[in-house]
């Protein structure tokens, strides 16, 4: 068994007390999805602006546990700015590393080849999360949401 | 009398370690420990009588099927069940609630009609009959909940207009609430209406009896009172089971069938289609022996003196700090104590405890509508059983500080 220092990083600490965009921007115009962990109530809720296939902005409020909170914060870091292939890219790189052996077996979308190796930087602190399986759906659960958000934007 | 001081020595898994520390098993509400005879009991039944029941004539069948319908026997008695043909087997009491709403709801419901649950039932009580309603169009009623976590029966004469089933939970597995079911039952039985009963954290820890309770039917489950997963209860009046169609078909369940159609068997096998959990039958009545023998009303002598030391101890050393749902007076309430400790969130707190051995449940508990009324996402709930002892609330109070140097904003 792990210790918990492998999952409560100082910088997941940091992301969870003074979380980066939080808000909701006025959808419309901005778009607006919504995520929920059934098992644990954690719930998160999605608003981003998108613009010429760039993510201007996007703001996250909701609630949950220290790890769903950090990891949603450092994903508001991570995709402002970016276009919509680097964020989908982006997306895979980090649900790979998040994923134990059973869960990459039946993984939708897998990195393709081409991906390049991680570029993660502060998100590969949430890496220890992989070791309490029960917590990976916590990470994962921003992330997942952004996914059905550009889905439905058929983008 | 009390319990025995060295009960945690007849459940084995108490004794492990985890994480470097003694197991503190605060989790009886989502599932109970097994003592020593109900392993001992299953074990046997396998090494020494395994074989299907009620059809086979050579010894081993024979007994295999007289220790299930014994297990039956001990289970009328223990819930004051007029005969052990009203004790119907199933998988769990989730299992049974669909029983009632697909069997007795069938039969029954229609678009004038109403089933009248609470707020604080679990989605056991919940779910079955919203899946009814669905296809039959009747409404599902809500009784609301006082501020301090008590059904609000204040409105309950207007609530039961037009209602044919009252079905509400006997007590809360978050707040640890105990309802007044003979109250509500009479209420429900005046206006024509039938008492269904989620039992399933009452019947583990307090004496029971249905006919005191006023119920009509009643359903709980094996796992959570020192018995094995996958055998569920459901009681009910035998003039009301029988009056009442099968819910699955198959084997057993019949007298005849032919190619024009079939004879339901009589109760209780009626509901009881295909082979039984024989095993956790046999495991469950072993269960019943074993908490008999320490006396129900001791079981919940001891957990009124728990929850009053852990809500004494709680309060004492982080007044403000903490919040614990559910009523304040331990009379009123069972050992389920959900927590909320400053603003940490439950999952992180039973992280942290998992660390020194403390197993307690972070979630919602299948109680969406209530999480909804609390104005929370899920709480962590520490719940108590006939093994935990003061030493286990120490280990829970000592613990809630370093979670929250953690994780307290
Ligand atoms: C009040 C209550 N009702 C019903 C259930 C369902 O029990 P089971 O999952 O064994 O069917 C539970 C336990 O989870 C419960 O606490």
């Amino acid at each position: 068994m792990s210790g918990l220092e492998d999952l409560y990083k100082e910088i997941i600490l940091d992301h969870y007390r003074s979380p980066r965009h939080r808000g909701e921007l006025d959808s419309p115009p901005a778009h607006k999805t919504e995520g929920f962990n059934p098992l644990c109530g954690d719930e998160v809720l999605l608003t981003f602006a998108l613009e010429d296939d760039i993510i201007q902005e996007l703001l996250i409020s909701g609630q949950g546990c220290s790890i769903s909170q950090a990891s949603a914060s450092m994903m508001s870091a991570a995709v402002q700015g970016k276009s919509v292939e680097e964020v989908r890219k982006l997306t895979r790189q980090f649900k790979a590393m998040m994923s134990i052996h059973e869960e990459s077996i039946g993984a939708e979308d897998p990195p393709s080849e081409d991906d390049k190796p991680f570029e993660l930087g502060d998100l590969e602190a949430l890496k220890g999360v992989v070791k309490f399986p029960v917590r990976i759906k916590c990470a994962t659960l921003s992330w997942n949401t952004l996914l059905t958000g550009l889905d439905e934007l058929e983008v | 009398m009390s319990l025995p001081s060295d009960l945690k020595s007849n459940f084995p898994l108490l004794s492990q370690t985890i994480n470097g520390h003694q197991i503190v098993y605060l989790d009886s509400a989502a599932s109970s420990q097994k003592p020593d005879v109900v392993i001992e009991t299953m074990n046997h039944y396998y090494r020494t009588i395994n074989a299907n029941v009620h059809r086979g004539a050579y010894e081993i069948a024979a007994q295999a099927t007289e220790a299930m319908e014994q297990a039956r026997a001990k289970l009328a008695t223990f819930i004051g069940a007029s005969s052990a043909n009203e004790i119907v087997f199933t998988k769990n009491a989730t299992e049974s609630f669909n029983l009632i709403a697909r069997s007795w709801g069938g039969q029954n419901l229609g678009p004038n009609d109403v089933v009248l649950i609470s707020d604080m039932e679990h989605h056991a009580n919940i779910v079955p009959w919203q899946i009814l309603s669905a296809e039959k169009g009747f409404e599902v009623r809500w009784i609301p909940l006082t501020p301090d976590g008590h059904l609000d029966l204040s409105q309950l004469d207007r609530l039961l207009n037009g209602v044919k089933m009252v079905s509400v939970t006997a007590m809360s597995n978050v707040l640890g609430t105990l309802n007044p079911i003979r109250e509500i039952a009479d209420k429900a039985h005046s206006v024509g209406a039938l008492m269904a009963v989620d039992g399933s954290q009452y019947v583990p820890h307090l004496p029971t009896d249905v006919v005191e309770l006023g119920a009509d039917l009643l359903c709980f489950t094996g796992h959570k009172m020192c018995g094995p997963t996958g055998i569920g209860v459901l009681w009910g009046r035998a003039e009301l089971l029988d009056a009442m169609p099968p819910f699955l078909g198959g084997g057993e369940m019949i007298l005849d069938v032919r190619r024009d159609g079939f004879t339901p068997n009589e109760l209780p096998h009626k509901f009881e289609a295909g082979t039984p959990p024989i095993a956790e039958i046999i495991g469950l009545g072993a269960a019943v022996d074993f908490l008999d023998s320490l006396g129900m009303s001791e079981v919940r002598q001891h957990e009124i003196d728990l929850t009053n030391y852990a809500l004494r101890v709680l309060n004492d050393r982080y007044g403000e700090e903490i919040t614990i749902h559910g009523p304040s007076n331990a009379s009123e309430r069972g050992g389920v104590l959900s927590i909320q400790y400053r603003d940490v969130h439950p999952h992180d707190l039973s992280q942290v405890l998992d660390q020194r051995g403390i197993c307690i449940r972070a979630g919602h508990h299948c109680a969406k509508p209530l999480m909804r009324e609390l104005g929370v996402g899920a709480t962590a709930r520490a719940s108590l059983y006939v093994y935990n002892d003061q030493a286990d609330i120490d280990a829970l109070a000592e613990s809630l500080a370093p979670a929250g140097e953690l994780f307290a904003r």
